[in-house]
Formats: C-alpha cells, structure tokens, sequence
C-alpha cells in the first residue's frame, strides 16, 4: 500500500468544532448569507435527523431546538485545511492537496520511520484528533482508491493490493464525484454502487458517457494509477476565531487565546518548528469597524502554549484593546526550535522561557523602557548609555580571569542631577550645599572641562570637580547618618563624602552628578 | 513512648506539606562566593548562596564599590545578575570600569520601594540569576523600617536551596535574622594623588590651592561583620590598612593592643581599597588590597 487519504467529512462543521469543542456531539447547523437573508448550507448528522435540511432558511432552522446554529466561517476552514496539511506533511514529504476535506500522502520509503500501515494509520488519525478534527483513513496501492475509500468507509481502511475493486464495490457511485447529469443518468441505468458500475462494459460505457464514464469505471474499480500533483510546503501558520458576542474582558479572551494557541503550538510542533513571533489581530466592534493589532516578539523560539498564553496576558493587560471583539486571529512566524546542550559545567543561567516570562512581567510593573541591559554608547557626553534587551550569553560567555577584572570605587549617579549652590573662593569650591546638606569643601580636583556636540542641538560643556565635603553637623541627613553610624568606631571629625559637582554653561548653574561610594 | 508517638503523629499531619519536619539542617553549612574583595573574604567568608546578605552603611562608604566587584565577581564567571535599583542610581560608566559584564546584568530601574520589592519577589520566583542585588541605598531608612519583616523572611524562603545569593544594600540593617550576613560599612579616607610630589619649597597646603594639581585616587572604607550565620563568631581583631599589611596607627585606631579573639558579634574588622575611576588620570588597577 503505497498511498494513504485523509477526509474529514463535514469539514465546515468541524472546523467550527474544533474552535468550540463544547460543541462536539451536539447537532449543528451553519448557515450562510448576508443578514436576513442567511440560509443552512452545512450540517452534521445530528442536525438533519432533527429535521434540519440544507437551504433552509436560518429563522425556520432556529424553530429546531437542540441544533446549535452557528455563522459558517471560511477562516476556520481554512485554518482546518492547514492543519490538516502540516498533519500529512508531519509524516510524508510529498503530499497532495486533494481538497479542502482531503489530502494524500505517498507512503513510499517511510515504514522503516514509522511502522507498518496499521501503525501510520493510527497516527494520522491520532494526529487530526490532536488537531481537533474526526477524520477517517484509507490506505490503497493506488491515490484514487485510497481517496475513495478514506470518504466511503468511516474509521481505517487498509485495502490490500489486488483488492481494489471488491473493496470498494460496496460504496455509492456518488462517493467517485461524478458530474450530476451522469449521475443522474446512472441513476436511471439502476446503477448505484461502485460494483455495478464497474460489472458495465467499458466500451458502451464510453460511447454513452464519454471519458468521463470510463474515468468513473476506473474509480470503480480501483485501477487508476497516477502520480501525486504534489502540493509545496507552506509555513502558514494561522488560527482564528469569530465570536457572535463581542469579548470585552480580558478572562474570557484568554481562555479564546489559549484554545487557539494550543492549536497553534500543536502544529508547529508537527512540523518540528517554534514560533519566533506571534501576531495579533482583532476585529473590534466598532463603527466603523477597525483592528486592534499586537505583536509579541521571542527573544529565543517557543512553542509551549501556557507560556506563551501568559506572555501575551501580560501584553494585553500593559496595552488592552478599546472595545469589544469579534474576531481574533493568531499568526506564528516559524522558525527552527532552540536546541539546548545539556553540560555539567555550563555556567548558571535563567530558563529562556521562564525569564522572557519574568521580564514580560517587570515590564508591567516598572515600563518598558526601565528593564534590560545597559549598554555604553560611543559618545564622551557624560553618562550617556541605552537600556536594550537582556539576552544573557550564557554557553558562549567566556569566564575571565580574576586578574582581568579592574577594581574600581562605586560611583552612584543622581538623576535627575540636583542643583546644587557652590560658594567659589579663587575659582575654587570652598562651601556647597545640595539636597538640604551643607558643608565645606575639604579638598577638591578640578575643574576638569568636557564639552561636545557642537554641531547638535544640544551642545554641553560642563566643568567637573571632585569634592571631598565635610557636612555641617546640622545639616538635614546627618542626623540619619548618625544612626546608620552608630555601630562604627568615630572616626574623629564631621560626616563626609565624595561628590561629583559640574558647572553647566549652557544652564548657568552647578549640579551634582553623583556620589563615590 | 510518648514523644515517639507525638513525633508520628506530628510527621503524619504534616505529610505532604512539610518534608521531613524534624530534620535536622545545619544553615551554617552554605556554599560561598567571592565578593571580589580579598580582604572582605576573608573577614566574611564570602557572600553566601542561597543566603540573604545585608550591606549596610551610609552614604559615600563604600556600598556600591562592593556591589559592583559582587557583580563584577559574578559576571566574570558568566552568570547572569540582577539588579533591582530602588532609585535609579546605578552607573553602567563605572560598573564597567569596576569589571561588569553589562550583557550579563538585568537592570530594574524602579521609582519606588513598592517596585523594587514586588521586582526583586518576580526575580526571585524566575530564579536562574547567580545574583540578585536589591539596591535601597538611597531610600531613607525611616521608610525602608515599615517594610513589614515578612517580606525579608519570604525572600529568604525564596532564595533558600537555590543557587542565588541575594544581596541586600541599605543605610541601617532591617531584616533581622533573616540574614544570613549583615555588613557594616564605614566610610575610610580619601587619597588624592598629588603631581608633582611635595618639595621643600611647594608643601601639600599649597597643592590644595592648585586643586588641577591632584586627582582623586582612591578612598578606603570599614567592613565589619555585624552577623554571620556562616562562621563561628570567633575571629582575630585586627586593624590592616590600605596595603594589606597590619599597621600600629590602624591597631591602636582599633583600641587593640594586639591581636586577640573576640566571641561576639561585631568582632571583626578590616579595610579594603577602591580606585577612583577617573577618566581624566591615569588608568590604574589598585591591587593593593591584594599585595599581603
């Protein structure tokens, strides 16, 4: 057996399943149109043995009660599709997009990957469960035979070669997607399975229905061979949901999120890929009707949908949209997944998806713009640096020597900078106050001239002094420094530091840029 | 009989949220890392893992040079540090100078207590940091003494049987038992490199008039162990000054006549040595504290 088919039959309803899982096992009807005018165009069997008929009116489906009426939608078709695509490609490299509720895959070569046919059977079928779809499984020598009998026979059906046509001599003509006229005529002739069809003489067949009956005699009989019209691979990753109601709080929206990503993820993974990124969109219920648009950026690839559920919680909470949704759509950017080495001498380093979840996190609570690394900028204005992403080398972090590392004093940095009054003597500081300290000034260096950018809009040139200051005993934070001191021998003499004053030319007054401590 | 069977019952009602109730667990036993400065190694013995470490110590005395040479120590041997900085007063410009891998450093720069506290609670639940520094210098002590004492012992909870020392700078010791190691720092002298040197006929009176004369070169500071969870409290009283060598000034400055064992709490003294990182002098690495 050397192709495999995959049908999901009903695939409008059960795309609609698979994003309200509530609803399996309930009759549903979908229906379709512009409003009033919407018609039944999809149901399951639950809904027709209610009574339910396609193109009934939506108001007459309504008058059934147990049938969940719902909005057909083409999104979630699509996104069905999809995955059920990355569900054979997660098994075979040449596929076929047979049609929106089928697809075949050549088996050829993979039983030594994947087991025997019952074996890969099983998986296909545990895969599109995995994915939210009840899809049903064939296996034949031939494309057409396997795709027939995935849509004549529920569960798996392995058709052993040679047996084509006994197999499939017990389904209808119309499981072979004849045209209706020959349909109709075949109906006529009394032919309706696939073994009458197939007990007809080819040749009178041919001159009554053309190539199209001798199409169907070969479908009958399980004997057309062909070649697979392979289908690329597509890196679509895309789900997404309609709501009746609008969702205005953000619970309910996460518990949305968190089906869609967990369809999300279980696809990526098929495929052996992470997201890199996840997009959000939503349709808002506004007038006129406008999107709300996000995107989350992985510093490393993910595909744990509770994390990235949270990450994107804490986005929407730090930015919520203004009104209620209809819509929601989660794109993921495929990318190859991270691949850790495990070593018992790595340095110690945060979990990469714990820590993007932690910073997300401390991003809420103290902003942006005040989370992440330091960086120096290529610049002599004082103090000038860029807070940018914290990304932790971890593995590829070279431990250095103790001998390389350069001891020096701590200075602590006031912003913004005080102002500060200076009595000067000789051009020299002699007395300072700041802050509510005063004291004197007991030695000094200075003053030191930095200036620069002159070109720019915001030149600076600024003299700096390094004081050493003896504060007045009374001054405001003595006190305090009593206390903090209370425990240390007395040094003899008054509390003093070291500071960092400028003269700003531009502003025409003196600051305190900071403290060595 | 009767405790045996006080015991059996005590461990079965406890069972499932106590493991082991009445193990016995020597905290004394930690696992220690250098701080970067050899003299306060060898008075502290290393700043704990999986301990709460306190730095106490008014301004300009010496704090945050043993927090940056704590982050210097840590990133050099590649693992990722926090910094929760209660005022926004870090300086990435002289942490590198002190030897901080900046791409090893998350900085918080929060506005308040309230944020640094809830930050450094995130931190410490994320966990992977080989150090969280939570930085309250700047924040007045009368506001730092309403931090109800759960909130130390929660983050001793926290940082417990993890590989993560949590360090803690303030202007006066807050929590208690808690920590695992309280650090008094004092504020030593400045020294102030004077060219040229001191001639016959220019005395160093005078250098100070000509203030472009000298440079700031390096200030020294007092580091005393108030408590150590991690080492008997016995220990040699001893005054050594900025060259690491034990000098009669520093011994009788101490009140000591000599070398002696002290059992108590704050028995323990010793200086070490930063320099200035000045852009304008020369650039110079001060190992003076590690010439002994």
């Amino acid at each position: 057996m050397a192709f495999a088919s995959i049908y999901v039959p009903g695939v409008s309803v059960q795309a609609v399943v698979r994003a309200e899982p509530a609803l399996r096992g309930c009759a549903i009807a979908l229906v379709d149109g512009t409003p009033p005018l919407r018609n039944v165009v999809a149901a399951n069997e639950a809904a027709r043995q209610a009574g339910v008929t396609l193109g009934m009116a939506h108001t007459q489906a309504q008058q059934f009660s147990g049938v969940e009426i719902r909005q057909r939608s083409r999104g979630q078709e699509e996104s069905a599709h999809t995955a059920l695509l990355d569900l054979a490609w997660s098994v075979s490299p040449r596929i076929e997009n047979t049609a929106p509720d089928t697809v075949t895959l050549d088996l050829a070569g993979l039983h030594s990957l994947f087991g025997s046919e019952e074996e890969i059977a099983q998986q296909l079928t545990e895969g599109a469960s995995r994915f939210g779809l009840m899809a049903q499984v064939a296996m034949a020598s031939n494309p057409d035979a396997a795709i027939h009998a995935a849509r004549g026979f529920p569960g798996i059906t392995l058709i052993p070669p040679g047996k084509e046509s006994q197999r499939l001599g017990c389904l209808l003509v119309s499981v072979l997607s004849p045209g209706a006229e020959v349909l109709e005529t075949l109906e006529r002739w009394g032919v309706r399975t696939c073994q009458a069809l197939a007990a007809l003489p080819v040749l009178e067949l041919s001159e009554r229905l053309g190539q199209e009956g001798v199409r169907l005699h070969e479908f009958a009989r399980g004997a057309r061979a062909r070649s697979l019209v392979l289908a690329e691979p597509a890196l679509d990753f895309v789900e997404e949901m309609e709501i009746e109601h609008g969702v205005a709080e953000l619970e309910p929206l996460a518990f949305l999120l968190g089906r869609l990503l967990d369809q999300l993820c279980a696809r990526l993974a098929a495929r052996s890929l992470a997201a890199g990124a996840i997009h959000l969109r939503f349709r808002l219920e506004t007038t006129p009707p406008s999107t709300f648009e996000k995107v989350l950026r992985l510093p490393v690839p993910m595909r744990d949908s509770k994390i990235l559920l949270r990450l994107l919680r804490l986005q929407l909470q730090a930015g919520p949209p203004t009104a209620p949704i209809l819509k929601l759509v989660l794109a993921a950017d495929p990318t190859r997944p991270r691949v850790t080495r495990g070593e018992l001498f790595l340095p110690r380093g945060p979990d990469p998806e714990k820590l993007e979840l932690t910073i997300a996190r401390l991003a809420n609570l103290v902003g942006d713009g005040n989370i992440g690394s330091p960086e120096l900028v290529d610049t002599h204005r004082p103090g000038e640096f860029r807070v940018r992403r914290f990304l932790p080398l971890g593995a590829e972090a070279n431990r250095r020597r103790e001998n390389e590392i350069a001891q020096g004093a701590g200075f602590r940095v006031f912003r913004p900078a005080p102002q500060a009054s200076v009595v000067l003597c000789d051009g020299r500081p002699t007395r300072v106050s700041f802050r509510g300290l005063r004291g004197d000034v007991a030695a000094a260096s200075g003053p030191w001239r930095t200036s620069g950018d002159w070109w720019r809009e915001d030149p600076w040139q600024q003299d700096e002094w390094d004081l050493e200051i003896h504060f007045d005993v009374s001054s405001g934070a003595s006190s305090g420094r009593r206390r903090a001191r209370a425990n240390t021998p007395s040094q003899g003499g008054p509390n003093r530091g070291l500071y960092r004053f400028y003269y700003d030319e531009r502003l025409q007054g003196w600051f305190v840029r900071g403290a060595y401590d | 009989m009767a405790l045996t069977a006080l015991r059996s019952k005590l461990e079965s009602a406890l069972a499932g949220r106590v493991l082991a109730p009445f193990a016995y667990r020597d905290r004394k036993v930690m696992e220690t890392v250098s701080v970067g400065i050899p003299t306060v190694d060898s008075l502290a013995g290393g700043l704990p893992r999986g301990g709460l470490t306190e730095i106490c110590g008014a301004p300009c005395s010496g704090r945050t040079s043993l927090l940056l040479s704590a982050l210097a120590s840590r990133t050099a041997e590649a693992e990722a540090c926090a910094l929760v900085d209660g005022r926004d007063g870090f300086d990435p410009h002289a942490a590198e100078a002190a030897g901080v891998e900046l791409k090893q450093l998350l900085w918080v720069r929060c506005r308040n207590i309230d944020q640094s506290l809830r930050a450094t609670d995130l931190l410490l639940q994320g966990g992977g940091f080989g150090l969280i520094a939570l930085d309250l210098s700047d924040i007045p002590p009368e506001t730092i003494r309403h931090v109800p004492l759960n909130v130390w012992f929660r983050f001793r909870r926290a940082v417990e049987d993890s590989p993560t020392v949590l360090m803690l700078l303030e202007q006066e010791s807050n929590a208690k038992t808690c920590a695992s190691l309280v650090l008094q720092l004092g504020a030593g002298l400045a020294r102030w490199s004077r060219t040229p040197m001191p001639t016959p006929d220019r005395d160093a009176a005078s250098l100070f008039r000509h203030p472009a004369a000298c440079l700031l070169d390096s200030l020294e500071a007092h580091a005393e162990v108030l408590s150590s969870r991690m080492q008997p409290a016995s220990g040699v009283v001893g005054a050594i000054d900025a060259i690491g060598m034990p000098s009669a000034a520093g011994m009788s400055a101490a009140g000591m006549a000599g070398p002696a064992g002290m059992f108590a709490s704050k028995a323990l003294w010793g200086y070490f040595s930063g320099v200035a990182t000045n852009s304008r002098a020369i650039s110079k690495t001060n190992r003076s504290a590690n010439r002994r």
